[in-house]
């Protein structure tokens, strides 16, 4: 019993990361054939993530510098056992869907006490930018969580998963809740047109700008973590979850390759124009789902 | 046994760190013109696992696209002590060479060697973006033999390197 808890405990991880980085390969290769290109080597973000780790050079600008990406890659593991996952019940009790929310909080927020001790301009920015981006996208996700709270009755992210998976996917019941929680995975993700927080051509990628080395390679790995968490959360909240580990990782695939689609052909929004975007749109399509939810 | 597998983890991360080269592009001439082919759709350099990346504390290469004038070369300098270990130099066309064009310039440095180490120089005056490719490869297959050690250089050699840059920054 305790062995098979502490497999859970470093296997849980380990798929999250792996179906993460696949991802990452696939974004890679598709983006160049996009533009039609040969594009890298398959399994070049293993190879970048293994370079980094092994750079020889290290800097610091002191403990919460060092911490940072620490802090923040074990917040996204704990979220990753928040999410439930086919064929395994995790860390799932009551009202587990406001812990998320709150967690889900921590990555950021280590990010920024980090970059911040670097002193750099550019990384201060970039933090700015990426909170301002969240007060974003965080109202229109709150909406959409409590209206499949509402809908479903209960707070317990697994038995929401379980009532969609008899009775069919939230999507079709709540397409205007899904387009909006749609387009807050996209904001989450930091893709175009969201990408304010790393844009490269103006604040030099924002908080990564002064880490590199063993950090950045902490930073990938987490990167790989937080693709595989906003999309899981999606599949989990609006497609029903999966019966097997495959087709959950086919449902992150498809809104993966669609998120990648758009994210090639759309240029990056102003951070002011993002938070009223997401202050417009999304709230509104959330707020009518809501009161269709109140309404029947 | 133990020199062994060190030796063997230095063949693996050799063979691997040669695939995964991130660049540093100091623009400081008309060298710059060269790279936007080089990385994009017609010579995809991304191909080799060569990204552009935008500050020194990501990158691996550090790129001095053209000639470097006294003030530049302060910068450069600075830029080249950011960047973390292992870090490779290549010298751009034919001004970091011996001046080029500019060989009798009061304000233009003629060898950049003299002041940061070198591992690659690309001749030419443009170096068309086959022959940035070409350096790039010969490069990969410098790191993959362990022989680009520029910044081991650096570090052996720091008082022959500094004695030259107080010499012309002052």
């Amino acid at each position: 019993m305790v062995i098979k808890e502490i497999l859970m405990a470093v296997g849980i991880p380990l798929l999250a990361f792996s179906i993460g980085i696949v991802l990452m390969m696939f974004k890679r290769k598709i983006i160049a054939r996009i533009q039609r290109r040969y594009g890298p080597n398959f399994v070049q973000p293993l190879i970048d993530i293994f370079k980094l780790l092994s750079k020889k050079g290290n800097i610091t600008h002191g403990v919460m510098y060092d911490l940072g990406p620490i802090i923040a890659l074990a917040a996204s593991i704990v979220v990753v056992f928040f999410i439930p996952i086919p064929g395994m019940k995790l860390m799932t009790g009551s009202a587990d869907i406001i812990a998320l929310l709150y967690i889900m909080v921590i990555g950021s927020l280590a990010m920024a006490l980090g970059a911040g001790e670097s002193a750099n301009p550019n990384s201060s920015i970039g933090i700015a930018r990426a909170l301002t981006l969240m007060l974003g996208y965080d109202l229109p996700f709150v909406i959409v969580i409590i209206t499949l709270v509402l809908k479903y009755h209960t707070t317990n992210l697994y038995v929401i998963t379980q009532m969609q998976a008899s009775s069919g996917w939230a999507m079709w019941f709540l397409p205007l809740s899904a387009i909006a929680g749609i387009i807050v995975t996209y904001g989450a993700l930091g893709e175009h047109p969201f990408d304010v927080a790393v844009a490269p051509h103006e604040v030099a990628t924002g908080p990564m700008a002064e880490y590199g080395g063993k950090h950045l390679g902490l930073l990938m790995i987490n990167h790989a973590f937080h693709i595989y968490i906003e999309l899981a959360l999606f599949v989990d909240l609006f497609m029903g979850g999966a019966s097997n580990i495959f087709y959950f990782f086919a449902k992150m695939f498809v809104i993966f390759v669609l998120l990648i689609f758009f994210d090639e052909v759309l240029p990056r929004f102003r951070v002011d124009d993002a938070v009223r975007f997401y202050w417009r749109w999304p709230t509104i399509l959330a707020l009518l789902g809501l009161i269709i939810v109140l309404v029947k | 046994m133990d020199k062994m597998t060190e030796e063997q983890y230095r063949a693996i991360s050799n063979m691997l760190r040669k695939r995964s080269l991130w660049m540093l592009h100091y623009c400081t001439g008309c060298g710059a013109m060269e790279l936007p082919p080089t990385m994009t759709s017609r010579y995809d350099m991304e191909r080799f696992g060569i990204v552009p990346y935008v500050t020194p504390r990501q990158a691996d290469i550090l790129l001095v696209t053209g000639y470097v004038n006294i003030k530049t070369l302060r910068r450069i300098v600075t830029v080249y002590e950011q960047m973390l270990d292992p870090k490779y130099v290549i010298g751009f066309g034919s001004c970091p060479i011996n001046g080029g064009v500019y060989w009798d310039s009061y304000s233009v440095i003629k060898r950049l060697d003299k002041y940061i180490p070198v591992d690659l120089y690309i001749a030419g005056c443009m170096p068309r973006p086959e022959a940035i490719i070409t350096a790039f490869r010969y490069l990969m297959d410098l790191i993959d033999k362990g022989k680009a050690d520029g910044y081991k250089r650096y570090k052996e050699n720091l008082e022959f390197y500094k004695a030259n840059q107080r010499k012309v920054l002052g």
